[in-house]
């Protein structure tokens, strides 16, 4: 079919011809790199290697010049949609400007090229950045104990999980059950099995929290822990968070505190004041790492007191200093959250107390290592760069612009002509994101969730988070961020009105959307069925 | 905005949400916000307290290392079409991710010589412990058994993980520099789930890896119990694990041909910087019957509507978001941007540069290792073939070694006592060699360690 004229701005151009990898160009002989001369006297192949350990044939890796390699990845780059180019109100991701200062910083060789086993003397700058994050983090989260170590999301909540199963089994108590409202991140469910617990799902109530008369029947002696987003997934702050938390600690077990939503009262409100015991941070979320079309992130987690003894090794430390090497300082206290440093011009005149920071292995509860190194600390710079620039003001300013950003979308997206066909879902007022249902556009315009979806790419927008949470019919999240304007805000909403009008003229455009991106919709049950993983090589 | 909200502030719409218990009714204890400037100094003040590779000649590894990064790989990992879309949930708008998937997988694919590689996962201790849930996953059976020739991050992170999902790990010891043989055929029997070693081990030594893994398969067959039925069912064997080093891979035997079922690694040599230890990549591949229980994501080919080529994530029935507590893994967010990185860069290197470079790395390795064997008070770890890194004991102090070369602009390698904890690893010392690293920095480095354990020995005996 022609396609229909659009009638807003696409992002992507159309490109002509048919996609091919790197494995495809080049020819024979080609080549980029050129190898350092062999500087050093030669030895017998076969004294260096024996031949029953070498590879027979070279891998056959692509054999193309420089020129080509680049006009290659720019050019497939182009058909990328991306957050420098757009709007991305992708529900529960928090796709926020990333501020090139960031890349800036944590490029400069004493950063990026630190090794990561140099000794802590000599990485005195990357530790005290790593601790100064960690205070800023248990600052923000309300709770005394961080690692920087959980590689994103989901590693820092298996980090979590393993936390709740030590401290009980410190106890002498064997909990298997961990407790999780209907309306989780996938990541959570998965997240228990992978530790060896048992998932308990949560009804959700009305008002679209966690339906309390449920948790307090499950809350008994063999569950571990209640993993828990607040806001949730639907955007809404539990109004029982507190009664929550005290069925919990009733029972014996912790709480959790999946920080994927955290964009929505940093500075508002604290996860341990509520009473959780471990939270993890996305720091390519909330703290604006770059999402890399999909990594890397990092996860750091705060915990409280009596979880701190199970903290994955190693874990930053500070003694004050009297000492040139520090090494017969005062003991470590991990407690002393210090403050974070002014630069240049707010610094106090002379400090009064040196520090020197280590690396503390001796831990001997800890559950052990999540992974090789302390963590991924390039994005730990650039989250440390984006809370010097915000400062404490800032931050809050961050969720309370995110929250109005979302309520005033939820209002135009509520007008009439639009809340005839995607309805809120639960509550009258969101936090930083809400969901829409699609059902009754489904039922009443014939077009699904995805159709909307599609169409939308078509008007140069990313589009929402679409069919989760699972219990919303044809459900649409939507998360704005505090950095879009009310312009970008009134486009996004004038599109679906339009693509909503549109519909109920010809439902068939949007069935059949995109249009104008560099492919149509791709067949993905073809690709499942018969998986084609890798290019085919001569 | 307010007016159309239907509230006279901001204030309100907290207020009607956040229960006024759990509202902070103070500011945050944190210093004001700065200027773009002033971070910058900031960070740059912080940055210049550390020692990097450009500040002395390091001969560090240990798992990541300094080789050349080129400068197209910055160029092309801070375009805002890399750097900055989400997870490619949409396909149409995401091409370009998804076929850098599909190249990094095939790039992969090619140098484990096994049929199936994933997008990649964090990095390499974690991939570790991710192909052991696989195992776990397919054959059901109780125990890991681990060469100690895998990097003690990796065997630690697995021990971690396996105490999650209920597993026990045994470490299996080295003679000479690697998996002690007999040892590791003892080690595996019915109950095995999977045998894991490293190509070449953190010593850096080559292992034998057919006879491993031939070793694995023969004496881990049968089973007894519960888990033993189970596996029978599953094949009946231990999967063998090879957790390799991806830069080697152009002159080494690849694990597709020695028998190896699941090949992990640390990407960080492919193209990423060292960034005081992430983030880089873990690289994860493996024979095609595993493809439906890998973990992490995995981009397909298909064709679009109009029966153009194009590519999406496939096989997502494994994943969380799908399956939840049934999903294969529960990984989200991976390492995209750093997977880029290792594509470009072996593109870069190309068919004939990855064999150059390792050639290139084996003869300087060589030459240092002798260089260094011939010193007063240094002597070999062990006699295996070394590929870009080596072991050697020092008859002094090897913390107050390293002190008086680092005095001299020197960076000798690794203490390997400090980073294992064995007995056996006392004196130890790891070096590193990358194709930064000339002769001219070799020769200096045997000058300087040398003048140092002489020192050290005198001062000791004074």
């Amino acid at each position: 079919m022609s396609p229909p004229t659009v009638t807003g701005v696409a992002a992507i151009p159309p490109r002509g011809g048919e996609a091919r990898t790197i494995f495809q160009k080049g020819a024979p002989g080609r080549r980029a790199f050129v190898c350092p001369p062999l500087d050093v006297p030669g030895a017998d192949a076969e004294e260096l290697l024996p031949a029953r350990f070498r590879r027979a044939e070279p891998p056959r890796l692509p054999e193309v010049s420089e020129p080509e390699i680049v006009r290659h990845y720019v050019g497939i780059s182009k058909r990328n949609f991306d957050l420098d180019s757009g709007f991305y109100p992708l529900g529960s991701c928090t796709m926020k400007h990333n501020p090139r200062l960031h890349e800036r910083v944590a490029a400069l060789p004493g950063h990026a090229r630190l090794h990561p086993l140099q000794h802590p003397e000599r990485a005195q700058g990357a530790l005290e950045l790593m601790w100064n994050l960690q205070s800023a983090l248990s600052e923000i989260s309300g709770l005394p104990y961080v690692s920087l170590q959980p590689s994103a999301g989901s590693h820092g909540e298996l980090a979590g999980v393993l936390l709740t199963r030590a401290y009980h089994e410190d106890r002498g108590e064997t909990r298997r059950k961990v407790l999780i409202p209907d309306t989780a991140h996938g990541t959570n469910p998965a997240t228990v099995t992978m530790a060896g617990m048992e998932v308990v799902k949560l009804a959700t109530d009305a008002a679209g929290g966690v339906d309390v008369e449920d948790l307090r029947a499950k809350s008994g002696p063999d569950v571990a822990c209640l993993m828990l987003t607040n806001p949730n997934t639907l955007g809404l702050f539990d109004p029982n968070i507190e009664e929550i938390a005290a069925i919990v600690h009733g029972a014996g077990a912790t709480l959790y505190y999946d920080g994927a939503n955290l964009n929505a009262v940093m500075g508002l409100s604290r996860p341990g004041d509520m009473g959780f015991d471990i939270v993890h941070f996305n720091l390519h979320k909330s703290f604006t790492q770059p999402h890399g079309g999909g990594g890397p992130g990092s996860g750091p987690i705060a915990v409280s007191e009596r979880i701190a003894p199970f903290l994955p090794r190693p874990v930053v430390v500070r003694r004050e200093s009297t000492h040139r090497n520090g090494r017969q300082g005062a003991p470590a206290d991990e407690r002393d959250r210090g403050e974070v440093p002014h630069a240049n011009g707010h610094a106090p005149a002379a400090p009064s107390r040196t520090f020197v920071y280590d690396l503390d292995y001796d831990r001997p509860k800890s559950i052990g290592r999540l992974r090789g190194f302390q963590g991924n600390y390039g994005c730990l710079v650039r989250a440390y760069a984006y809370i010097c620039s915000l400062g404490a003001d800032g931050l809050k300013d961050a969720s309370e612009v995110a929250v109005l950003n979302a309520n005033y979308l939820l209002a135009r997206l509520q007008e009439k002509g639009v809340v005839e066909h995607l309805p809120l879902a639960y509550g009258q007022l969101c936090m930083h994101e809400f969901v829409l249902s699609g059902g009754p556009m489904k039922r009443g315009l014939q077009i699904k969730t995805l159709d909307l979806a599609k169409r939308l790419l078509d008007f140069g927008y990313h589009p929402p988070t679409v069919y989760f949470p699972l219990l919303v019919d044809e459900a649409l999240m939507i998360e704005p961020t505090e950095t879009e304007t009310k312009e970008t805000l009134d486009g996004f909403a004038d599109a679906i009105a339009a693509i909503l009008k549109e519909a109920a003229e010809d439902p068939e455009i949007a069935r059949n959307a995109p249009y104008s991106t560099p492919v149509r919709r791709l067949d993905e049950v073809a690709a499942a069925k018969r998986p084609v993983i890798r290019q085919a090589l001569d | 905005m307010l007016a159309a909200i239907g509230v006279g502030s901001v204030r309100e719409i907290f207020d009607s949400q956040i229960p006024a218990g759990v509202r902070l009714g103070r500011p945050l204890d944190l210093p004001d916000g700065l200027g773009e400037q002033e971070v910058y100094a900031h960070l740059r003040d912080l940055a210049a307290r550390n020692s990097s590779v450009e500040d002395e000649i390091s001969f560090m590894g240990a798992g990541m290392y300094d080789h050349y990064v080129p400068a197209l790989i910055d160029m092309l990992t801070e375009r805002s079409e890399f750097l900055t879309p989400y997870t490619p949930y949409q396909p149409e708008i995401s091409q370009g991710g998804l076929q850098v998937m599909f190249e990094y997988q095939t790039a992969i694919s090619e140098l484990t010589a096994l049929p199936v590689s994933n997008a990649s996962v964090y990095e390499g201790p974690s991939a570790v412990a991710a192909a052991g849930y696989l195992a776990k996953l397919h054959n059901g059976r109780a125990r890991f058994v681990v060469s100690a020739g895998l990097h003690p991050h990796a065997i630690e992170t697995l021990r971690t993980h396996a105490h999650g999902y209920g597993m026990e790990v045994i470490e299996v010891p080295l003679s000479d520099g690697a998996t002690d043989p007999e040892e590791w055929a003892r080690a595996i029997d019915g109950d095995t789930s999977a045998a894991i070693f490293a190509q070449p081990n953190f010593y850096g030594a080559v292992e034998d890896a057919e006879a491993l893994s031939a070793a694995a398969e023969a004496a881990g067959g049968g089973g007894s119990g519960q888990a033993g039925r189970r596996s029978e069912a599953a094949g009946g064997r231990p999967l063998v694990i090879c957790q390799v080093d991806p830069i080697a891979l152009g002159i080494l035997k690849p694990p597709g041909e020695c028998g190896v079922d699941v090949a992990v690694g640390e990407g960080q040599p492919l193209g990423n910087r060292l960034d005081f230890g992430g983030p880089s990549f873990g690289l994860f591949a493996a024979r095609e019957e595993y493809l439906r229980r890998m973990p992490g994501r995995i981009a397909g080919e298909t064709v679009d509507a109009d029966g153009r080529r194009g590519f999406v994530l496939t096989l997502q029935t494994r994943e969380q978001h799908i399956r939840r507590e049934k999903a294969t893994s529960n990984i989200c967010t991976a390492q995209a941007l750093n997977a880029l990185a290792g594509v470009v860069y072996l593109a870069w290197l190309g068919r004939a540069g990855i064999v150059e470079l390792g050639e290139l790395l084996l003869a300087r390795t060589h030459y240092a290792r002798e260089t260094l064997a011939g010193l007063d008070g240094v002597e070999k770890l062990h006699e295996r073939p070394v590929i870009r890194e080596f072991a050697v004991r020092l008859d002094a102090d090897v913390g107050a070694v390293l002190r008086r070369c680092l005095q001299q602009g020197v960076n000798p390698g690794v203490d390997l006592h400090a980073l294992t904890g064995r007995a056996q690893d006392a004196g130890g010392l790891l070096v590193a060699i990358t194709e930064r690293r000339s002769r001219a920095d070799i020769d200096r480095l045997a000058d300087v360690l040398g003048a140092a354990v002489a020192a050290e020995r005198e001062a000791v005996a004074a």
